[in-house]
C-alpha cells in the first residue's frame, strides 16, 4: 500500500500492454505538438491584427484661418474632454505640405502656396471605440445635421473605408483564431480520453476481477493514473523536444527576415513548455482516473 | 422490528429449531427476490439459510436464478425485497465504500476463472493478499503455501494463458482461499472442465470445507451432486424448490421411460426447440427441424 507499489503496479501494466499505452502515450505527442504550434501562431496572428488596429485614427482638420489660440483650444478640448482618446498628435501645416510634397513634389510645386490646413491625428483608447469619439467630436444637432464642437474645425475624418475594413478584418481574425484554438483543445481532450477510455476498455476484465477481490476504488484507481501521468508526462516531453528542435532550427534563423515572426510578441517559450507539460500530465492523469470511474461500478 | 430481528434467537431455546436460521448461520436469506429493470424475475421470495462449516450445492436449469444468487451475496446486484445477512451482517447495511471491504471476506470461484491475465499464478494469488493490504514478508510465506496445497508448485511464474483450464480453475481457487475467508462462493467452477478435472476441483472445495469454511456451489454437474451426497438446493425460475440435507441432482431416480417422456417434452420440461407441435415426433424429425431443410 504504498506509492512503490502502485507505481510497480502502473509499470508493468504499461509493459504488459505495450501497444495501448503506445497508442495513448502518440495520442498525447501528437495532441502536444498541434497545440505548441498553435498558442504562439495564434498570439502572432492576433498581435498582427493588434498591430493593425492600433493604425486606426480620426483626423480633426482646422479651419485654414484658425490661429494659433485656436489650436491650442483644440488641443486641449481633444486631449482633456473627449473620451476614449490615447493621444493626439499635431501636425502643423507645414509639416503636412513637407510630407505631402514628398510623395507628389512635382504636384506641389505647381501650387505655389499650402494649401493644407493644421490638423490633429487622434488615436483612440480602443480602435472599436473609434465611433464614439467621433460622435463625441461632431455632434447631432438639434435639425439632424452634423455639428462641429469647435467652431475652428472644419472637418474630422475617420479614414472610413480603411477604419471600418481593419476592424472587420481583425474582428474576424481574432474570432476565428479563437474559435480554432476552442475547438483544438475541446480535439485534445476528447482525443486523449477516448484513447485512455479504449484501453481502459480493453482492461475492463481486469478492473472487474480486482474487484470481486475486494480491492477498492482507489486501489484500483491509483496505478491507472500513474500510468497516466507517466504516459502523458512521455508524450508530452517528446513533443516538446521536437517543437524546441523545430523553434532553433526553423522559427530563430527565420526570425530577421520575416516581420510577422520578429514583430510580435508571442509566449516565452519556457513558459509554453512548462503549460504543455502540464496539461498534459494533468490530461492524461485526469482521462485515466475518470474513465475508469464507469468500469469501477460493479 | 429491528429489534427482534438483531437477535432472532432471543425467546427461543438454546438450540434453535431445525429450519430455522440460527447464530451459526454463515448466510441468511429472508423473503429475498430480485426482479431487473428489464423486468425478468431473477430471483422470487428465496428464504433459506446456511450453517458455518456446510457445504451447500445450488442446483437448477440455466436461467434459474443460481448466479443470481450469488451475485446478490457478493452485493454485486441489489435485492429488490427481503434481507439478505452474510454472517449475521445485513447486506443492506453495507454501503458502496465498504463493499470492497465485506467481499474480502468471501472467497470466489468462477466458471471462466476470472483470472488477472497480465499476472503470473503467483501474482495473481498474492494480489488477494495485497489488496488487504498484507506486507510482503506474509505474502511470500502464505503464497507458496497454498499454491502447493492446490497442487500447483511448478507453475508458480506462468501467466494464466499458459495453463490448462484445470490448473487455471485451481489457481482460483488458491486466490479465494489464501485469505481464509469464512465463506466460498463457487458459481460452477467445473462448468468448463472434463469430469476428471472437476473431481480435483471439487476435492480442493471440499478440502476447503474440512477446514472448516462454508462453501456454497452452484452447479449443473449432476455426477457430482449424486455422488457426494450433500446437502442440496434446488431452484427453477427464480423459486427455491427443493432443500434436503443430503440429497441428489434430481430428486428421484427416472426410468429410462421417464427419461424418454421428459426428452419428448411430455412432463412439463421444456425443451429447447420444442415448439406447439411438438408432441409425438420422432428423433428424425426433431433433426430436421433443428437443422433445418428448407426444400420440403
Amino acid at each position: 500500500m504504498s506509492l512503490g507499489f502502485f507505481t510497480r503496479e502502473a509499470l508493468r501494466s504499461m509493459r504488459r500492454n505495450a501497444v495501448p499505452s503506445f497508442a495513448a502515450m502518440v495520442t498525447v505527442l501528437v495532441t502536444v505538438l498541434v497545440l505548441g504550434a498553435f498558442i504562439p501562431l495564434v498570439q502572432a496572428a492576433t498581435g498582427a491584427a493588434n498591430d493593425v488596429r492600433g493604425k486606426v485614427l480620426l483626423d480633426v482638420y482646422m479651419k485654414t484661418n484658425a490661429s494659433k489660440a485656436d489650436i491650442a483650444r483644440v488641443q486641449g478640448l481633444l486631449q482633456d474632454k473627449t473620451p476614449h482618446v490615447k493621444s493626439v498628435q499635431f501636425v502643423s501645416k507645414q509639416t503636412a505640405y513637407q510630407e505631402q510634397r514628398a510623395k507628389n513634389p512635382a504636384a506641389y510645386d505647381a501650387l505655389g502656396s499650402n494649401p493644407l490646413p493644421d490638423a490633429f491625428r487622434v488615436t483612440p483608447d480602443n480602435p472599436d471605440n473609434i465611433g464614439a469619439v467621433l460622435a463625441a467630436l461632431t455632434p447631432t444637432s438639434a435639425s439632424g445635421a452634423r455639428t462641429m464642437i469647435d467652431p475652428s474645425i472644419d472637418l474630422v475624418k475617420n479614414r472610413k473605408d480603411e477604419t471600418h475594413k481593419i476592424l472587420t478584418v481583425t474582428r474576424f481574425i481574432k474570432l476565428v483564431m479563437g474559435g480554432v484554438a476552442v475547438l483544438l483543445i475541446l480535439a485534445s481532450i476528447l482525443l486523449i480520453s477516448n484513447t485512455l477510455r479504449l484501453s481502459m476498455f480493453s482492461r475492463r476484465r481486469e478492473v472487474e476481477v480486482m474487484k470481486l477481490v475486494g480491492a477498492t476504488d482507489w486501489y484500483i484507481r491509483w496505478p491507472f493514473m500513474i500510468e497516466g501521468v507517466v504516459l502523458g508526462a512521455l508524450g508530452g516531453i517528446v513533443a516538446i523536444l521536437l517543437l524546441a528542435v523545430v523553434k532553433v532550427a526553423l522559427i530563430d534563423s527565420l526570425a530577421g527576415d520575416l516581420s510577422l515572426l520578429s514583430g510580435t510578441k508571442t509566449i516565452n517559450f519556457g513558459a509554453l513548455i512548462g503549460i504543455l507539460l502540464a496539461a498534459s500530465v494533468a490530461v492524461s492523469a485526469a482521462g485515466s482516473g475518470l474513465s475508469l470511474r464507469r468500469f469501477l461500478r460493479v | 422490528m429491528a429489534a427482534t430481528q438483531e437477535r432472532p434467537t432471543a425467546d427461543r431455546p438454546e438450540r434453535p429449531r431445525p429450519g430455522l436460521p440460527g447464530p451459526e448461520s454463515v448466510i441468511e436469506f429472508r423473503g429475498v427476490s430480485k426482479v431487473y429493470e428489464s423486468g425478468d424475475i431473477g430471483v422470487e421470495n428465496a428464504t433459506f439459510h446456511i450453517d458455518r462449516g456446510e457445504f451447500v450445492f445450488l442446483v437448477g436449469s440455466t436461467g434459474s436464478g443460481k448466479s443470481t444468487l450469488m451475485r446478490l451475496l457478493i452485493k454485486e446486484h441489489e435485492p429488490s425485497a427481503g434481507t439478505i445477512r452474510v454472517s449475521g451482517r445485513d447486506l443492506a447495511d453495507i454501503d458502496r465504500q465498504r463493499v470492497p471491504h465485506y467481499r474480502r471476506n468471501i472467497g470466489v470461484v468462477f466458471q471462466d476463472f476470472k483470472l488477472l491475465p497480465n499476472r503470473t499464478v503467483y501474482d495473481n494469488v498474492a494480489y488477494a493478499l495485497q489488496v488487504t493490504g498484507h506486507s510482503r514478508k506474509e505474502i511470500r510465506a502464505k503464497v507458496p503455501d497454498i499454491l502447493r496445497l492446490t497442487g500447483l508448485s511448478t507453475k508458480l511464474h506462468n501467466y494464466p494463458d499458459q495453463l490448462s483450464g484445470g490448473e487455471q480453475q485451481r489457481v482460483s481457487v488458491a486466490r479465494a482461499f489464501v485469505n481464509h475467508p469464512p465463506l466460498v462462493l463457487a458459481d460452477e467452477p467445473t462448468g468448463n472442465l472434463d469430469p476428471e478435472t472437476s473431481i480435483g476441483i471439487m476435492q480442493l472445495l471440499y478440502r476447503i470445507n474440512k477446514a472448516g469454511t462454508t462453501v456454497l456451489v452452484a452447479t449443473h454437474d449432476a455426477h457430482m451432486v449424486d455422488r457426494m451426497r450433500r446437502r442440496v438446493i434446488e431452484m427453477q425460475s427464480g423459486r427455491i424448490i427443493r432443500d434436503e440435507a443430503s440429497g441428489l441432482y434430481r430428486p428421484s431416480e427416472q426410468s429410462t421411460g421417464e427419461f424418454t417422456a421428459m426428452l419428448r417434452g411430455d412432463d412439463g420440461m421444456p425443451l429447447q426447440r420444442r415448439g406447439k407441435t411438438a408432441r409425438q415426433r420422432t428423433a428424425e424429425e426433431l433433426f430436421d427441424e433443428a437443422f433445418g431443410d428448407d426444400d420440403r
